[in-house]
């Protein structure tokens, strides 16, 4: 019976630690979202927390002192004296405040606490970045540089036309490779597969110099093929593995049966294997997909400065550099790049945990 | 008879495997030039590319497997192994495992690649300041990550076991996975953010403030614990992704032994560290490997949040610095190979692995 008692106590603690850590965790997507819907100079004057209703000094009159008080001396207000540098920090009298206004004119506010919430919100943010009328990007060189209209939405164009195919193209060449390595005896088998779960953890950077001077050759740079193929290869190790390990756990009677029946490899595969394997492609799927749709580093060396290809995670990096302080162009700018990733996060989260997971731990 | 029947079989699918060779680089070379000069509508475009570049790949297979087989049986089963894995290996060889050699010669070699250095470059890396800070930040950015990413991720996981709402807990803890580290870099640095006077529009100086301290720019001026501030977007980012494992392998435990260690009177404590941390070594084990290869090779953030100034250049951000910036191919290849080198342990583990689990 104590024993219980006391497990009950410490839930209650269990719980109040990991809500606090969940609220942690939770504050910063919260504040850019909230000021992704602020007014942009609302964003520079108030912190976001500032929608919700709080207790702050509202003014509820002035009072114009006359021309010839002297600053200097205590000032008389309602029949109280105060100093200057009192009514610069404001000063409590009775419930009300009192502070300058503006010291030139001699005004004083009067001020009482009440409960405000600067509920001001706008899509205008998301308009003007997806829309992109008003953007002058700095070049390198320091130089000015009007975008005509493109906006965020033809990046996000052209974010979904790299990754459907970088997520489409080596998960199809994977698998293919993946029944090979699992299913079929030929000779290299075991060190060309060796060499794949070698590539696994090898860092990409040490391939960007060479493919960037092969793609330079061939006037691959900037291009979708390009793009693809680069996004293609640097995934097909983890496919490749991911879908080995499903495929070499398929029963082999299947294959048995099918062979018997004077079925051919390739439609083995395309009739029998690809459908049985829906569950683990979602899965490696979405996290490809996610890969490229959040990839920096890739579309920064093959598409470069070329803006009809850029990809969304270039342009608002390249909106931090230049507009650094522009919060309400980058808030909606993030958030409209998270939209994918989220949505396929609480839409898919079983594939996508499922991927994240086999994605680099067995299993 | 019979072999020269097969003979001018064999001729005959040769012949007709060169055409659907030729078949395919023409078609698709077509393709490719017809998009590189077009100036379609983007979304057209678009759409063209997606359905090319998924149905290209398809087709291409179906028709290289419908060449073998016009061999003879005997051919054909030799020759349908290559056809299956022929696109991944000639993929991965001409864009990863060959990169990586070239890099790695590329490595000896001057700025612009025409003179042998030897080690010269492995010397000035370790030698010239702006890199040894990279090689330090890398450090910190490793341990300091890691640790934390790993400590923090397995205190969530058990937390979440025991709460009342574990589900949403774990979304909530999990979901920075899902999103870019640029949006991330956004999303901090607006927490991160500074301006001067009292009126601070970013939370922590906000939070500073409120308890009476004075706001600092935390990830410019603050050396060297701005790259503290910068490890914490990965922590943010990371921790989910040990939790969410930690969280599985946790399950793993077998309630009997956790009951009879309850039942002898072992604290929570220690039925932690003695029951539950053995359990899951293996686990934990491959989490931290895994967090320190995507740590090595930290980029985005960096590059987002400071650009590598401030002393928070990693090796990733100098490795993009010497490459594109300053055109030393020589260093940008070291660099590179630096971070190969800091992996070769983890790839001769995953090789063992394998061979273990699979006779390979």
């Amino acid at each position: 019976m104590a024993g219980k008692k006391k497990k009950k106590g410490k839930k209650w603690l269990v719980n109040l630690i990991l809500g606090i850590i969940c609220f942690i965790w939770l504050i910063p997507t919260v504040g850019l979202l909230i000021s992704s819907f602020r007014p942009a100079a609302d964003i520079l004057q108030t912190g976001w927390w500032k929608v919700f209703p709080h207790q702050e000094w509202k003014t509820t009159d002035t009072i114009k002192l006359s021309r010839d008080v002297d600053l200097r001396e205590p000032i008389e207000v309602n029949g109280k004296t105060y100093s200057d540098d009192q009514l610069k920090a404001g000063v409590k009298s009775g419930d009300e405040r009192l502070i300058w206004e503006n010291r030139r004119n001699r005004e004083i506010s009067v001020q009482e606490p009440g409960w405000v919430a600067s509920t001001k919100l706008t899509l205008d943010n998301y308009k003007n970045v997806i829309s992109g009328k008003e953007y002058t990007l700095k070049g390198p060189d320091g130089s000015e540089t009007k975008e005509k209209g493109t906006g965020l939405s033809q990046a996000f164009w052209n974010t979904l036309t790299i990754a459907i195919p970088a997520t489409v193209i080596p998960i199809l060449i994977a698998s293919f490779a993946a029944y090979a390595f699992a299913w079929l005896r030929f000779p290299g088998r075991k060190t060309m597969f060796a060499v794949i779960i070698a590539m696994l953890v090898v860092p990409l950077q040490v391939a960007l110099i060479p493919v960037l001077k092969d793609y330079t050759a061939l006037g691959l740079n900037g291009s979708y093929l390009g793009i693809w193929l680069a996004h293609s290869a640097f995934g097909l190790p983890l496919v490749t593995y991911f879908m080995y390990n499903f495929i070499s756990q398929l029963p082999k009677d299947l294959f048995e049966s099918a062979f018997i029946d004077g079925a051919s490899h390739f439609t083995i595969f395309s009739r029998l294997i690809l459908p049985l394997s829906v569950p683990a492609l979602a899965s490696i799927g979405i996290f490809q997909f996610l890969w490229v749709w959040n990839d920096y580093l890739v579309s920064l060396i093959f598409i470069g400065n070329q803006p009809e290809v850029q990809v969304m995670s270039m342009k608002i990096a390249d909106l931090v550099g230049s507009r650094g302080n522009d919060w309400h162009l980058l808030t909606s700018a993030a958030f409209i790049s998270m939209l994918m990733p989220l949505a396929i996060f609480f839409l898919l989260q079983k594939y996508f945990v499922r991927g994240l997971m086999g994605g680099s731990v067995k299993g | 008879m019979n072999t020269q029947a097969k003979k001018n079989f064999s001729l005959k699918a040769a012949l007709l495997f060169v055409v659907v060779l030729l078949l395919n680089i023409f078609v698709h070379g077509a393709i490719f030039m017809l998009f590189r000069d077009s100036t379609l509508n983007p979304l057209l475009t678009a759409l063209f590319a997606v359905i090319w570049g998924v149905a290209g790949v398809y087709l291409l297979y179906l028709s290289f497997s419908w060449a073998v087989e016009q061999f003879p049986e005997q051919i054909s089963r030799r020759m349908l192994p290559y056809v299956f894995i022929g696109p991944a290996v000639l993929l991965l060889g001409w864009l990863l495992v060959l990169p990586a050699l070239r890099t790695l010669y590329l490595s000896f070699f001057n700025a612009s690649s025409d003179k042998f250095v030897g080690l010269g470059n492995y010397l000035a890396i370790f030698s010239d300041r702006l890199l040894a800070t990279a090689l330090r930040n890398n450090l910190l950015w490793v341990f300091v990550g890691t640790l934390a990413c790993v400590a923090l991720g397995l205190l969530i996981a058990i937390l979440a076991d025991r709460s009342s709402y574990e589900r949403i807990a774990k979304s909530i803890i999990f979901m920075p996975m899902a999103i870019s580290f640029v949006a991330a870099g956004v999303i901090w640095k607006f927490v991160y953010y500074y301006q001067p006077g009292t009126e601070q529009i970013g939370l922590l100086n906000a939070i500073v403030i409120a308890l009476g301290g004075e706001p600092q720019a935390w990830v410019t001026m603050l050396q060297p614990w701005n790259n503290f501030f910068l490890i914490i977007i990965l922590i943010w980012m990371q921790t989910g992704f040990a939790m969410v494992i930690f969280s599985a392998a946790i399950k793993g435990v077998p309630d009997d032994i956790l009951e009879a260690a309850r039942v002898d009177g072992a604290g929570e404590i220690r039925i932690f560290f003695r029951i539950i941390i053995p359990y899951i070594s293996t686990t934990l084990l491959t989490v931290t490997t895994t967090i320190i290869v995507f740590t090595l090779k930290i980029f985005d953030v960096v590059m987002v949040m400071t650009g590598g100034q401030y002393d928070t250049e990693v090796v990733a951000t100098q490795f993009y610095r010497q490459f594109f910036m300053y055109r030393n191919f020589g260093y940008g290849s070291t660099l590179a190979i630096v971070l190969l080198i800091a992996v070769l342990p983890v790839i001769y583990f995953n090789l063992r692995q394998i061979r273990k689990q699979g006779g390979f």
